[in-house]
């Protein structure tokens, strides 16, 4: 996922040169809250987390003696995590592996109950990950309008905006292969396909995993565009990556998770470079 | 916890307003903030589940071809399938026990009357055993994007009703085959499969709840169905076995008439065989049609959207 760090430099830097000119893209009514997160506790439940689930004669005991499971164990994913997201900006998500950024994601979007505080979030949040598969018995063409519709979108919509998605996607570069399955896809073009669906509608808030990190660098400066975009029309856009790069050019704001707790939130330069500090001891 | 810092150019902290002494939960109500998935309304949910019709129907038209894409026959295979299980079954029940008497209306009309049965029976059958997938077989598309989730099993019993009007051409060939023209009895089928598809889409939904909490229930699903196969008459005639060969009770008679998979594949035989005898209809065959469909779709379209916010988690 090391994604060209060193020749990145000078897309970097252009991009810089392009936000100063367009300063930030805030619209014209300032400081509205779209994701309100309270004292956010999350835990997750792990059934045979300790014993062997496996075990036949384990289940049945289990079953017999009506207890729940037989080693549930508790993972606290995210401890009191309290943020105000705002209209218009994008939000990047770092933090080491098993952080509880993915979770935390999946909290706002409201697929995982809050154990304890609440997240408020302005319409319904779309959730945006690399694993979520589509249906790859179909033709990318099928998807393609499967996914618009199932956003939302109405037929007249998805045929309006079905060539931008496919172009965007740049799936169709090498050959006609937007009319072939998407099992036959490989995972980048099929994470690329599935980011120009979801990218395609104008979400109030819309949440990145990893996403940008599996597209080659061409279509990655062209979902950072997007993602740009996205924000211009009111949106909210959190983005979690590995790739300090990316996080760079799309993001002005940071939360960094550690533990699951909130260990900063602030300006992008500010806590990238103590996180630069804390990763490199 | 959070070093903030309020003096940066960007600005990711509002300038000092009234907004501040808001509690979290007042500054949402503000703005009009909902909490993140949350189950909506009947009536709202309703709506939503009408917003996305035409995603029920593309997912299931999707489905249907997406079914059998990877064999070489392709979609062939969904009018081999029944037709084969229903060879299978004249071999077995027909031929080898003795099954074709007692058929309403003669013997002859033993493989219309068995044709039927497999056709409007598999409709049910497999309602119900992709029902009980139709969360956990889609848990990519349920955890990537927001729709209501009754889609997915609304579109499971669409994908089935689509199916069987493609097997109703072989079976229209099959009657007429056999001499039973055409009549204006044929128009019951309307009626009757549409009570059916009801039926079925709320079993679908009361599935689709039970097997995205309990995963065991697509291992256990095929042998319930199979018992219910039996139980319903699907390769022979059903009352004429249970008085005649199992000497049994006529509570019992009645009971087995009155489930709803006995219902609709009586129904469908009345309809489409040309002298089968009203007389070998179940009492109340048509309220029982309706009351089931009422029922059991209705109550499953409640009992799925009960547990709404819980599908995809975890």
């Amino acid at each position: 996922m090391a994604v060209a760090e060193d020749t990145g430099r000078g897309a970097a830097a252009e991009s810089a040169t392009t936000r100063a000119e367009q300063p930030v893209a805030r619209p014209s009514a300032p400081w509205v809250p779209t994701v309100i997160a309270e004292e956010l506790h999350i835990v997750y439940r792990v059934y045979g987390g300790t014993k062997g689930k496996g075990s036949a004669t384990a289940a049945l005991n289990r079953i017999i003696r009506r207890k729940p499971g037989g080693g549930m164990r508790e993972v606290h994913a995210v401890r009191g995590v309290s943020f105000t997201a705002y209209r218009g900006q994008a939000i990047g998500l770092i933090g080491s592996n098993g952080s509880g950024k993915s979770t935390l994601l999946k909290a706002i979007a409201g697929l995982l109950p809050a154990e304890r505080g609440k997240v408020y979030t302005d319409g319904q949040p779309s959730l945006l990950g690399v694993n979520a598969a589509m249906m790859n018995d179909l033709t990318g063409e099928r998807n393609v309008v499967l996914g618009g519709l199932a956003m939302g979108m109405s037929r007249e919509e998805v045929e309006r905006r079905y060539q931008g998605i496919v172009d965007f996607s740049g799936i169709n570069e090498k050959g006609d292969f937007i009319t072939l399955p998407m099992r036959t896809y490989s995972s980048g073009m099929g994470a690329r396909l599935r980011f120009s669906i979801a990218a395609a509608k104008d979400h109030d808030v819309l949440m990145i995993d990893e996403a940008l990190a599996t597209g080659d660098k061409k279509f990655q400066k062209r979902s950072e565009a997007r993602i740009r975009e996205l924000r211009k029309e009111a949106g909210t856009v959190f983005l979690v990556s590995h790739n300090n790069k990316s996080i760079r050019d799309t993001c002005e704001r940071v939360l960094w998770l550690e533990k699951g707790e909130l260990r900063m939130d602030g300006p992008t330069d500010e806590v990238l470079k103590e996180y630069d500090k804390f990763t490199s001891k | 916890m959070s070093e903030t810092t309020h003096d940066s150019a960007v600005g990711v902290k509002p300038p000092p307003s009234q907004d501040d002494r808001l509690t979290p939960a007042e500054l949402a109500a503000k703005y009009g903030l909902s909490v993140s998935g949350a189950r909506p309304s009947l009536a709202e949910y309703t709506r939503q589940l009408w917003a996305r019709r035409h995603f029920i129907l593309a997912f299931s038209q999707a489905k249907l071809t997406a079914q059998y894409s990877q064999a070489k026959l392709g979609q062939l295979w969904q009018v081999a399938t029944p037709l084969l299980n229903a060879a299978v079954y004249y071999l077995i029940f027909g031929v080898l026990l003795g099954g074709r008497d007692g058929t309403p209306g003669g013997k002859g009309n033993y493989i219309p009357f068995l044709v039927t049965g497999v056709f409007v029976f598999t409709f049910t059958q497999t309602s119900v055993l992709n029902g009980v997938r139709a969360i956990s077989g889609n848990l990519g598309l349920v955890r990537a994007l927001h729709f209501p989730r009754a889609s997915l099993p609304i579109s499971i019993s669409l994908q089935q009703l689509q199916q069987l009007l493609f097997s109703m051409v072989v079976l229209f060939a099959i009657l007429l085959g056999f001499g039973h023209l055409p009549s204006w009895s044929w128009i019951l089928v309307v009626p009757a499969l549409a009570f059916q598809f009801v039926f079925n889409t709320g079993l679908a939904m009361i599935m689709a709840r039970l097997g995205s909490r309990t995963p065991d229930m697509a291992q256990l699903m095929p042998f319930i169905t199979r018992t219910w196969m039996y139980a319903s008459g699907v390769m022979f005639p059903l009352e004429h076995m249970l008085r005649e060969r199992a000497n049994a009770d006529s509570w019992v008679v009645h009971l087995l008439q009155s489930n709803p998979a006995a219902v609709y594949m009586d129904l469908m035989r009345f309809a489409l065989i040309d002298n089968y005898p009203a007389s070998d209809l179940p009492p109340h065959v048509w309220p029982l049609a309706l009351g089931w469909a009422v029922v059991i779709g209705f109550g499953g379209f409640v009992f799925f959207w009960k547990a709404e916010e819980r599908y995809g988690r975890g």
